[in-house]
Parts: structure tokens; sequence; C-alpha cells
């Protein structure tokens, strides 16, 4: 294999990974503040993927859209958090999983009845369209280059918030006691839905962004949210720093795995059994990582000791 | 025994109507409603797996859709070397396919034990959320090797073209398979009674409910709760073998996160801990398919719905509001 | 160490971060005697009966129980080899009735819990000696409430019955009387004073009369420290102890 074909696979597994970190930290915000396990976070996803391909196809402005998959799922997000999620806090994971599961299926089911089940499409803006050449002439995606740095600035953001801002010492607060911060005159109700709000334009800014790499579809969040949970379990639950650290060496794992295990197993088998048995166990790589980093250190990688 | 208590008297009530159900079908002349009732039996039993662990030990698993597919692939895969007359490998002895049930359920349960062996040692590590994404995450693994795996079928998954066989019984008759399929519902029913009247299962209780005691007690939670949890793995791969032997088909959506998702909510819909929570909330979800199935393709919306409903407010599933709250001696 | 020592705590060390929980921490525990541990609230006493319990790992220091180091065993191993412990704040099966609760630990000192298929209502090898180790604690008659519904004094001497029914080699009782009233404690008073020929008894205990009647050594911890070991009149009479605790307490 090139070189150039395993830098562009980089490139793409970073891309992937800030993707699933813009995931990823919605969850663990979630998680680290509410004690809250939410499976409709990939409905999210889905929802700003949706509201990003209609408006896009109605105004013809992909930018357009983007705003709209921010707004629409960040509204939906205050919408589910105070009909559904506020109701949770209190419960346990097992009233929590149902409860989500059970918003992931009124909210697929919901999208389905809206938008049907064929898939939409969205087309990236045009002068995103074709690659760009980057030193040497070497020529990448100029689309996905554009979400690894949005990716990366949103993530620079979502760290100056948490650190920088007021907002963010209520979060950390809220994270290391309720009843302190309670005391110290923030509502926590307002502070949770907002703290939600945040995690679920995320996830729709992220679906929407994909939105133009993938189909849109229903079902489409599932997937990214499962490995947004790989992500949060091998980076520590709670941790945003962790949650980073994750995204990247899941993006960058799965897609080098998908390259590079069919060439490895082809030194020792022929074509075709090295294709399947390479895409089988690619297909498992990174579960294989979260599985070791379990063994040795069942907190994750940055350890919150929540 | 004077005073049964609702619960054992609603119990028994089931357990006769399932038994007499094939009878009540041909009579209404609704062959296709035994299928539907075969379906209650192999989903009770595949929640009675589940139940095991989540009801009585407290493991909240959102994989168990991993051993009811393996269960399933167990059948499909040595049934369809049957069907072909192919060995399924030769190194380092030859291990051929087979038709016969018995044979089936066998290796569905070893199998799915293994993998629950695997999935427990790891993911009881940890408790709590961690436990549920890990186990989410490992049966997710098990599906996207099935998908990207061609030799099975990978996403097409598997066709059988004739069910399985068991001595002395004509599988083709859909009540004889139902039949088959509640007597192993029965059993799993009976069997989890019993574990959780044993010493097993008080321990197995004690670690849902207080580890720290259980520890100092002098019996470690971990080996109880991955013993419960290889048990329940295996109940629900004997399940899943038999949904595929119904079916005569597998494919990864047997391992689906839904279909773990499914199974939850069939304990959850029924009443958590109970010992005919499972059959209960199987009967509830095969009825709610079939009616709104029939009325909206959407009918999965209202199943959110009511989920929902019941998780915010009747905890204690259809059970609890029929026969009162849980009693515990 | 003679062969009258049972247990034996050597350097025992526990930092929570800057603090110095327990800190070189030596003592031992001879047959047949209460050996009391007393000191102020937080002076890590709970702390130290955790880390020989297993249930908090030690920073250094060993643990030698009946000539044998405990390094590398967990909570479950340490009870089984005869550790018995009650807890400060009563940890119990709540869902379970009184007798259930005891049945457990019959089960674990009976060798397995791998049994499927017996209902254990009913199989008198449990629930003989459960009874038993409920009689001795007075709680008989309460055998069948779930141990939700007990008192606190009731779930305290559940604590101790359950201790009991693992036929321990040594006991650790942290805060027994804690919360039990005169009559009960009156009665816990006189069955300490005997149970200590079954096994000797490591008494965490803030009453200080029982501790007096009791203790044939005293041991006074601060801080982390053990600041002065001996008899009652010893320790009575240590004017560092005076100084430290019951200068401020009595
Ligand atoms: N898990 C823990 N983490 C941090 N500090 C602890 C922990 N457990 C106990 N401590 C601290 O260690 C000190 C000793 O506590 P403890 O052993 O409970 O005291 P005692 O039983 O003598 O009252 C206290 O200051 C307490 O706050
Ligand atoms: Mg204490």
């Amino acid at each position: 294999m090139s070189t150039t074909l395993l830098f562009e696979q980089l490139l793409n597994g970073l891309q992937y990974g800030v993707t699933l970190f813009l995931m990823a930290a919605g969850l663990t915000l979630v998680f680290g503040v509410m004690g809250l396990i939410n499976l409709a976070h990939g409905s999210l996803y889905m929802i700003g993927a949706f509201a990003c391909a209609a408006v896009a196809a109605a105004t013809g402005s992909f930018w357009l859209g983007l705003v709209a998959s921010i707004v629409a799922a960040g509204f939906a997000g205050v919408l589910i958090e105070m009909f559904v999620i506020r109701r949770l806090y209190d419960r346990d994971h097992l009233d929590q999983v149902l409860a989500t599961f059970a918003l992931i299926l009124i909210l697929s089911e919901g999208c389905r009845m809206v938008f049907g089940s064929f898939p939409l499409y969205l087309d990236a803006p045009g002068f995103l369209a074709g690659p760009v050449t980057l030193f040497g002439g070497f020529q990448y995606s100029a689309y996905r280059l554009a979400i690894i740095l949005v990716g990366g600035l949103v993530a620079l953001g979502l760290y100056l918030l948490i650190t920088k801002t007021r907002l963010g010492i209520r979060i950390r607060a809220g994270e290391a006691d309720r009843e302190m911060i309670a005391a110290l005159g923030v509502n926590i109700a307002t502070l949770y839905t907002i703290v939600f709000a945040i995690g679920a334009a995320l996830a729709g800014f992220a679906g929407a962004m994909m939105g133009a790499i993938q189909s849109v579809q229903v079902g489409m969040g599932e997937p990214v949210l499962i490995l947004a949970f790989v992500v949060i379990v091998i980076g520590g639950i709670g941790s945003i720093k962790g949650a980073l650290i994750g995204s990247i060496l899941v993006g960058v794992v799965d897609t080098l795995g998908r390259v590079t295990l069919p060439g490895f197993f082809n030194l020792f088998m022929d074509t075709a059994a090295a294709n399947s048995v390479g895409a089988a166990l690619s297909s498992m790589s990174i579960y294989v990582l979260m599985a070791v980093i379990l063994i040795f250190k069942p907190e994750g990688l940055v350890s919150n000791n929540a | 025994m004077p005073n049964l208590s609702r619960e054992t008297f609603l119990n028994i009530i089931i357990s006769l109507g399932l038994l007499v159900f094939p009878f009540i079908a041909t009579a209404m002349d609704e062959p296709f409603y035994i299928t539907l009732a075969t379906r209650v039996a192999i989903l009770s039993l595949a929640a009675v797996g589940l139940n095991l662990a989540l009801g009585t030990g407290g493991l909240v698993s959102f994989g168990h859709a991993a051993f009811f597919g393996i269960g399933g692939y167990a059948m499909g895969i040595l049934a369809s070397h049957a069907q072909t007359y192919t060995p399924i490998f030769t190194w380092p002895f030859v291990i051929e396919g087979t038709n016969q049930m018995l044979i089936i359920w066998l290796v569905a349960i070893v199998m799915s034990g293994i993998a629950a062996l695997f999935i427990g040692l790891l993911s009881l590590r940890t408790s709590g959320v961690y436990f549920i994404m890990i186990t989410l995450a490992f049966a997710q693994m098990i599906y996207y090797f099935m998908i990207s795996w061609p030799t099975y079928g990978g996403e097409d998954g598997l066709s059988i073209y004739v069910r399985n066989q068991f001595p002395g019984v004509n599988t083709l008759d859909p009540s004889s398979f139902f039949y088959i399929c509640l007597a192993l519902m029965f059993a799993g029913l009976g069997l989890s009674a019993m574990i959780k009247n044993s010493r097993f299962g008080a321990a197995l209780q004690a670690a849902r409910q207080n580890e720290e005691r259980l520890a100092a007690t002098g019996i470690r939670p971990f080996n109880i709760k991955l013993t419960a949890f290889v048990i329940s793995g295996m109940i629900t791969g004997l399940a899943g073998a038999l949904m595929a032997d119904l079916n005569r088909f597998v494919s990864p959506t047997m391992l689906s996160w839904h279909m773990s998702g499914e199974i939850m909510v069939l304990v959850i819909l029924g009443g958590v801990g109970r010992l005919y929570g499972p059959v209960v909330g199987a009967l509830i979800f095969i009825i709610f398919e079939f009616i709104f199935g029939g009325m909206t393709e959407f009918w999965q919306f209202y199943l959110g719905l009511v989920l929902l409903g019941v998780v915010l407010f009747a905890r204690g599933g259809a059970i609890g509001l029929l026969a009162g709250k849980a009693r515990h001696d | 160490m003679t062969d009258q020592t049972v247990l034996q705590i050597q350097n025992l060390n526990k930092n929570f971060g800057a603090l110095k929980a327990t800190d070189d921490v030596t003592l031992d525990l001879k047959k047949g005697e209460i050996h009391a541990l007393i000191g102020p609230n937080g002076a890590g006493k709970s702390t130290l009966i955790k880390q020989i319990c297993g249930q908090l790992s030690s920073d250094s220091g060993k643990v030698i129980f009946n000539g044998k180091d405990l390094a590398g065993m967990d909570v479950a191993d340490r009870a089984k080899a005869g550790l018995g412990r009650t807890f400060q704040v009563s940890s119990l099966v709540m869902e379970f009735s009184a007798l259930r609760n005891v049945m457990l630990a019959v089960q674990s000192k009976l060798g397995t819990s791998y049994r499927f298929f017996k209902n254990v209502r009913g199989d008198n090898n449990l629930t003989e000696p459960a009874m038993a180790a409920l009689k001795r604690v007075n709680l008989e008659e309460r055998a069948h409430i779930m141990t939700a519904e007990l008192s606190h004094g009731e779930r305290r001497q559940l604590e101790i019955a359950m201790a009991l029914a693992l036929d321990p080699k040594a006991f650790l009782l942290d805060e027994p009387m804690a919360g039990m009233g005169p009559e009960g404690s009156k009665k816990l008073i006189g069955f300490l004073d005997e149970l200590r020929h079954e096994a000797p008894i490591l008494l965490i205990e803030h009453d200080m009369d029982a501790v007096f009647s009791l203790a044939d050594r005293i041991s006074v911890l601060v801080y982390g420290r053990v600041i002065a070991t001996g008899s009652v009149e010893d320790i009575r009479n240590n004017p560092a102890v005076r100084e430290a605790y019951l200068g401020s307490a009595a």
C-alpha cells in the first residue's frame, strides 16, 4: 500500500473521529452532569440530518440547512428533556435505557411518517465538492477536510466553554455536586435543559455534516450512537478529554483496519479469502480495542473517579 | 394450597390458555394464529433467559441479541450444511451439518454459553452504565462480524428449506412445533423458578441488592454474576435456535440491537423479576404487533408510546397492574 | 508474635489524597481477648477494618491472619478464611427476611453457593444453623420479617447474627452498639463477654462504659496513628490519651 493511500485513510479516520466526537461529547456531558444514559442521542443526529436535507432542498442553501440542523436538533433536545428526560434523572439506568429506547422508536417512526422510507440526498456546497491539493500534489476531499477543521474548532470551543465560561463552571460544579450548585442559587432544571440541548445540537450538527457524505435516512444515527458508546467506554465516562481521545482512536483504528487487514491476510491467503476474513475482522477491530482497554483500564483512559 | 395469590392464578390461566390454544385456532380456522402463538412461546423463552440476568441478578444486559442470534446461526449453519451435504469443516476432524433439533439445540446452547462467558468476563468487570454500553457494543461486534462475513450469507442471511427434525414428531405440523416450543418455554420457566429459589438464586439476588454484603459473607459476587449471565445467555440462545427454525431463516437482524431492546421490552412490559413477566410481555408484544401492525405500518411508533408510558407511569409492568406489588418472603 | 496471636496487623497505611487515614498502624489480636479500638470520629478506625477485610487496598503494610499473609486475597477470600465483620452502617440484603440473610452466611459456611435446584426454603441444613444464630442475638421472633422493616437496632443484631453464622476465627465489629438503646447495649455487652472465648474480637466502640467493662486491651487511634496500646488501666492513666482523646471527650 502506498503512503499516499495510507495518508488519505488516516485523514478519513480523523474525519470520522471528529464526527464521533461531536456525538460522544454530548453523550458524555449528559452522563457526567445528569447521570443519564441516553440511547436516543442517535435520533438527534438523524433529526439534524433530515432538517439539513429538507431545508437545503427547499432553499438551495447548504448553509441554511446546517443552521436548521442545529436549531432543529437543539429544539428537539429541549422538548425531549422537558417532557421525558427530566423524569428519568432519579430513575435507575434500566428505566433510562427503556424510556430512551422508546424515544428511538417514536422518533424513527415519526421521521418515517414525515419523510418516508426513501433516503434523502444532501450535496456538499459547490466550492467544497471537489478535491483540494495539499502538499506534494496530494489530493484530498475538500469537504472532508472542512469537517476535520470545523470539528476541531468545535472541540476547541467546547473546551473553552467548559473551562473558561460561567456556564462551564456551573456544568463542572454540577458534575461534582448537585446540591452544591443548587446552594449556589443556580437553577438546576434550566442548567440541565441547556446541557441536554447543547449535546443535542452537537449531534444534529454532526448528522448534517455526515448527511452529505452518507445518505440521509431513518436509523442513520444508530451505528454512530453505538460507536459513540465505544468511544466513551474507551475514553472514560463523563470526560470530554476522554471522548476526544477515544473518538480519534476509534475513527483511525476503524478506518485503518478496513484498508490494512485484507492486505495483511493476503500475505498468507488467497485474495478472496483474505478479503472476506479481513473485512470480517476489521469490522471487529474497534471492539477488540475496547476489550483490551477494558482489561487494563476498566474505568477508561481518562478516569474521572466518578 | 388454599388462597392462591392473584399472580399465581394469572399464571395458571395463561398456561392453560397457551396449552389449549392450537385447538382454539383450529376451531376458528385460523392456522396462522398458531404461528403467532409459537412466536409468543419462543420470545417468552428468550425473555426468560434475560429475566434471569436482569430481573433476578440486576444485570442490565443490552446485548442479549448476541445470544439469540448465535442460537439462530447455530441452527442456520448446521442445517445449511446438512441441506447441501457438505461438512462444516474437515480439519482437524470432520464435522458434518445436521437437521436434528436436539443436536442443534445443544450446539446453540453451548455456543451462546461460550459467547456469554467471554462477554461476561469482560463486561462484568464494570457495572452500571458501563455494563449496559459494553454488552451493547459486544453484541454489535458480532452483528457486524456476521454482516461482513460472506460465508453464511452476510447481510442477506441464510434460508433453510425444510424445518429440522425431532424424533417421533412431525415438526412440519404447526401445532406439533408449537408444542415443542411451548414445552421448552415451560422448561425454561421451571428452571428459572428453581434457580431463583436455590442457593445460587439467593446469592444472585443478594448480588443484585447488596454486593458488599455478599462478598463480606464469603461469596464472590463476580463469579455468581458471571454464572448467571452464562445461563441466561444459554436460554436466550436456545430460543434463537427455535426462532430460526420457525422462520426457516436466520439473518444478522436477529443479532441487531433492536432485537436486544425488544427482548428487554418483553421483560419490562410483563414486569421485571416476575416469573411469568416474560410470557405476559411476549403476549402483549405479539398481540400489539398483530393488531397495530395490521392497521398501520408505523406500529412501532405506538409501541414506543406505550413503552414510554409503562416506564414513566406503570413501573410494575402488566403483572404489576393486574396482580399488585411483587411479594417477597 | 506468640502462637496466641490470631490477627497481626503490621505497619498498615492508607492515604486518601493528602489525608493519612491510617498511618503505620501495628496491632494484634490474641486468642480469647477483646481488643478495643477507640478514637475520635474520623480517626481511621473504619478504614482500618476495611483494610483488614480487603474492602480497601492498603498502600503498604501487612495483615497476617492465623499465620497467613492475606495479601492478594479479596473480601470473599478473607471472609472464607475466617474474618467475620459487621459494618458500621448496617449492610444487609434488604428484600430478604432476616432469616434468609443469615441463611446466606450459612450457605457460604457450608461451602458452595453453586446449587441450582434445591429450594432453600425448608432446607434444614440452612435454616437450622441460621435460626440458631438468630436465637443467639434474640432475633428469632423476627426471623421472617423483611429486613427493610426491621428497626435500626434489630439490623445491628442481624449483622452480628450473620457474622456468627460464618463461625469465624476472629470478629471485627464496627460500632455494634451504635443506636441500640441502653437495654440492647447491655444484653450485647453480656453476649460479647462470652463470645470472646469462641473467637477474639477487635471491637470499635464509642460507648466508653462498654469498652472499659469488656476490653482486655485498648488501642487508641488518633489521626490514623496508634498513640497508645495497653490495658484499661494503662489507657485510663495515659497522659497522651487523656490529652488527645479522653480530655476532650470525657
Ligand atoms: N473513601 C474515602 N475517600 C476519601 N476519604 C475517606 C474515605 N473513607 C474515609 N475517608 C476519610 O478518612 C478518615 C477516616 O475515616 P473513618 O475510617 O471512617 O473514621 P472513623 O471510623 O474512625 O470515624 C476521615 O477523615 C474520612 O473522611
Ligand atoms: Mg467509623
